[in-house]
């Protein structure tokens, strides 16, 4: 058994986050084993902020914030470690109380808002539950406020679409709907569950300025969850590299993607299709599979899939787990990898692949 | 939708008037004789003539050709009956004789029965109103039970709970009617007398309250069959549903727990068995029959029983015909019904 309470690589919250997540960990008791979908992810986010967290499925993105929104409370999910969201773990308050701040203090949107909104009830009165449920107001008042948000997300003739289906709506409206639900109760943290996967590129430009309009407005905290490198670009003052449950790497948005150190991080941006990249740009995929959350073996877990296990000698990769250290750029810039001189590694052999016309003759 | 349901009914019909024919000409392609049946036993040659007579059917001493025209000339005289009515005896010579004995069917004549002494229209007339009383019983008992009963084995799914319910309907389900309607019949109504001992009473005889209390034991022996698949298909949606992405939505705007089983998870897994249980009606009405056999009913599914058992092919005919009408109708209804829960098929 793992001892949970281990906590061998937490750091101290920093003065004035938000939220502080500490050594998160997120367990999972199947018929196999235990699951470690989270295990020991840490993160501070402060005010009018954005976190992008960045991963595969399957690593763990979803689970966390998950944990965040106490979503996991009556499943058999194990949790430990802190979330404090302004000063008040949320893994200790009572789940009466834990409801009252879901949907209040902290709010969701979610990938496909087709399958998110239920299909038997119209959007207006999905809204207007939310808001309901939080404040003491009439059913006329409700809707008044529905209609008003509606309007803020962009949605026309707010007053007539608000008694639409779900299924009236086309996929970017109803994404501008799940925001307004999402946002009508003025919350104070954001998690945007993959907001623009399930749509059309033009429109996830337009839910992109949407949410960052919004932030603006509302001084929210916004957590960015996506596999899109793009989106964390367009979004992120932070960013946190997530593999096999873990951090991988993790530290200001334009750090991360201009001096990677972590060949995960790399491999991500290798994946990436750049229009405005001359042609010769190749385009490489990650090779292999992300492992079983099932029994993690004691290395890296990227190891398997990883080119520059033989520049780090001995099989360390394979034993050892890396702590998340500093990166060598400096900075509030962590990465998890035994590699001596990632940054050289990166310069000389990653970005004449990716992007030929940034490398310096 | 209009145009939808006026095609269906169009296609009700067609398919009724396809049935009629095939139950007559099964009837008389089979060797024995309605007529000696609906005139009785020990009737001399010439009277058991004269009944086939009086009732139009073909004889079967014919050669096959003519007699499948007579059968023919049987089928269109019945769908004649149906469309404008008709009298009985179907020959007018016998009715000139003995105007006394005619008997008036009006239209939608589904025919007469010798054997009972009334058109079927009557019989129908006479016996439905038990019928439809045990079914609307039954299937309050068996939706209410199932829906609770399934949303309770759903929210403790794995638990002792759970398995006990579904374990619980399912030994239920095991018995059969007729020892579960004996059980309830000697021992909870006879031996305890909780019950009165059943006898249909109309509302307009007894009131409200004695027409139901007469109809508990009847109704949930019916309803015990049904219980159990409904028991654990409501189950199955409510996880179903629960596990839908909008769930999650609900629970992550902070509603209760209450609210998000009820007005989200139960909402949706409703639709189906609406359709389950408009459908089941239909078949309860008519196919009651070891139940309204055990507590003395006189309803649809007796009269089926002793129709059949005698031959009596008017009575067998219109009870087939009632009995597809009513499941062709129950049919539409699901489907408008459909439209009324289902805001995506409304628009379609």
């Amino acid at each position: 058994m793992t001892d949970l309470s281990k906590t061998p690589e937490v750091t101290p919250a920093k003065d004035g986050a938000f939220l502080s997540v500490r050594d998160l960990k997120v367990h999972f008791t199947t018929s196999d084993g235990i699951v470690k979908a989270t295990d020991g992810l840490s993160f501070d986010l402060e005010r009018g902020k954005t976190l992008g967290i960045v991963g595969e499925s399957g690593s763990g993105k979803s689970v966390s914030s998950s944990a965040i929104m106490g979503l996991h409370r009556g499943t058999n999910a194990k949790l430990s470690g802190e979330i404090l969201l302004d000063g008040v773990d949320l893994l200790k308050v009572s789940n009466e109380e834990m409801r009252k701040r879901r949907g209040r203090d902290v709010a969701m949107i979610f990938q496909d808002p087709l399958s998110a909104m239920h299909p038997y009830y119209t959007v207006g009165n999905q809204i207007m539950e939310a808001y309901q449920v939080h404040n003491d107001v009439t059913k006329r008042e409700a809707r008044k406020r529905a209609i008003e948000m509606l309007e803020r997300v962009g949605i026309p003739q707010p007053d007539r679409r608000v008694d639409d289906y779900p299924h009236q709506f086309s996929g970017g409206m109803r994404q501008r709907a799940m925001i307004a639900m999402g946002l009508i109760n003025n919350p104070s943290l954001l998690i945007a569950d993959e907001p623009t996967t399930a749509l059309d590129v033009t429109v996830q430009a337009q839910i992109l300025d949407l949410l960052q309009d919004l932030q603006r407005d509302f001084d929210a905290a916004i957590i960015i969850i996506t596999h899109d490198l793009g989106v964390v670009a367009e979004m992120a003052d932070d960013v946190l590299v997530m593999y096999a449950g873990r951090a991988v790497e993790y530290g200001p948005g334009k750090e991360i993607l201009t001096h990677p150190e972590m060949p995960y991080t790399w491999g991500l941006l290798s994946s990436v299709p750049d229009l405005t990249a001359s042609t010769e740009a190749k385009l490489i995929p990650i090779r292999g599979n992300p492992p079983s959350l099932l029994n993690t073996p004691p290395g890296c877990p990227f190891e398997p899939r990883c080119d520059h296990v033989a520049k780090v000698g001995g099989d360390l990769c394979k034993t050892v787990l890396p702590e998340l250290t500093p990166a060598r750029s400096g900075g509030n810039h962590t990465k998890r990898c035994h590699l001596e001189n990632p940054d050289e590694v990166y310069e000389a052999e990653i970005l004449p692949e990716i992007a030929p016309d940034l490398v310096e003759d | 939708m209009v145009a939808y349901i006026i095609r269906r009914i169009v296609v009700g019909v067609l398919m009724l008037l396809a049935m009629s024919g095939v139950v007559i000409a099964l009837f008389f392609a089979s060797p024995i004789d309605p007529a000696q049946f609906a005139c009785g036993r020990n009737c001399p040659p010439d009277r058991i003539d004269e009944t086939r007579q009086a009732l139009g059917y073909p004889d079967p001493d014919l050669p096959p050709l003519e007699k499948t025209a007579a059968t023919f000339e049987t089928w269109g005289g019945f769908l004649k009956g149906v469309a404008v009515g008709r009298q009985y005896p179907v020959d007018e010579k016998l009715r000139e004789a003995a105007p006394e004995l005619v008997t008036d069917c009006p239209a939608p004549c589904l025919g007469y029965s010798q054997n009972n002494q009334m058109t079927v229209n009557a019989e129908i007339v006479e016996n439905a109103p038990v019928s439809i009383s045990i079914a609307m019983v039954a299937i309050v008992i068996w939706m209410v039970f199932g829906i609770l009963f399934g949303v309770l084995a759903a929210v403790t799914k794995g638990s002792l709970v759970d398995r006990g319910v579904v374990g619980a309907t399912l030994v239920l389900y095991a018995f059969p009617t007729f020892f579960v309607g004996a059980l309830l019949l000697n021992y909870v109504a006879i031996k305890f007398g909780l019950f009165p001992v059943p006898g249909y009473v109309s509302i307009a005889d007894g009131g409200v309250g004695q027409w139901l209390v007469q109809l508990i034991l009847p109704g949930f022996t019916l309803a015990v069959v049904y219980m159990a698949g409904y028991v654990r298909m409501t189950r199955a949606f409510v996880l179903e549903s629960m596990s839908e992405d909008y769930i999650r939505t609900a629970r992550s705007k902070g509603l209760k727990s209450p609210k998000v089983l009820f007005k989200h998870g139960l909402r949706a897994a409703l639709t189906p068995l609406v359709t389950m249980a408009g459908l089941d009606f239909a078949g309860v009405l008519g196919g009651a029959i070891i139940t309204e056999s055990v507590f003395n009913y006189d309803g649809l599914g007796k009269l089926a029983v002793a129709a059949n058992r005698n031959y009596d092919l008017p009575t067998i005919i219109g009870l087939v015909l009632l009995l597809g009408a009513l499941v062709i109708v129950a049919n539409i209804i699901v489907d408008i019904l459909y439209a009324f829960i289902d805001p995506r098929v409304r628009v379609a």
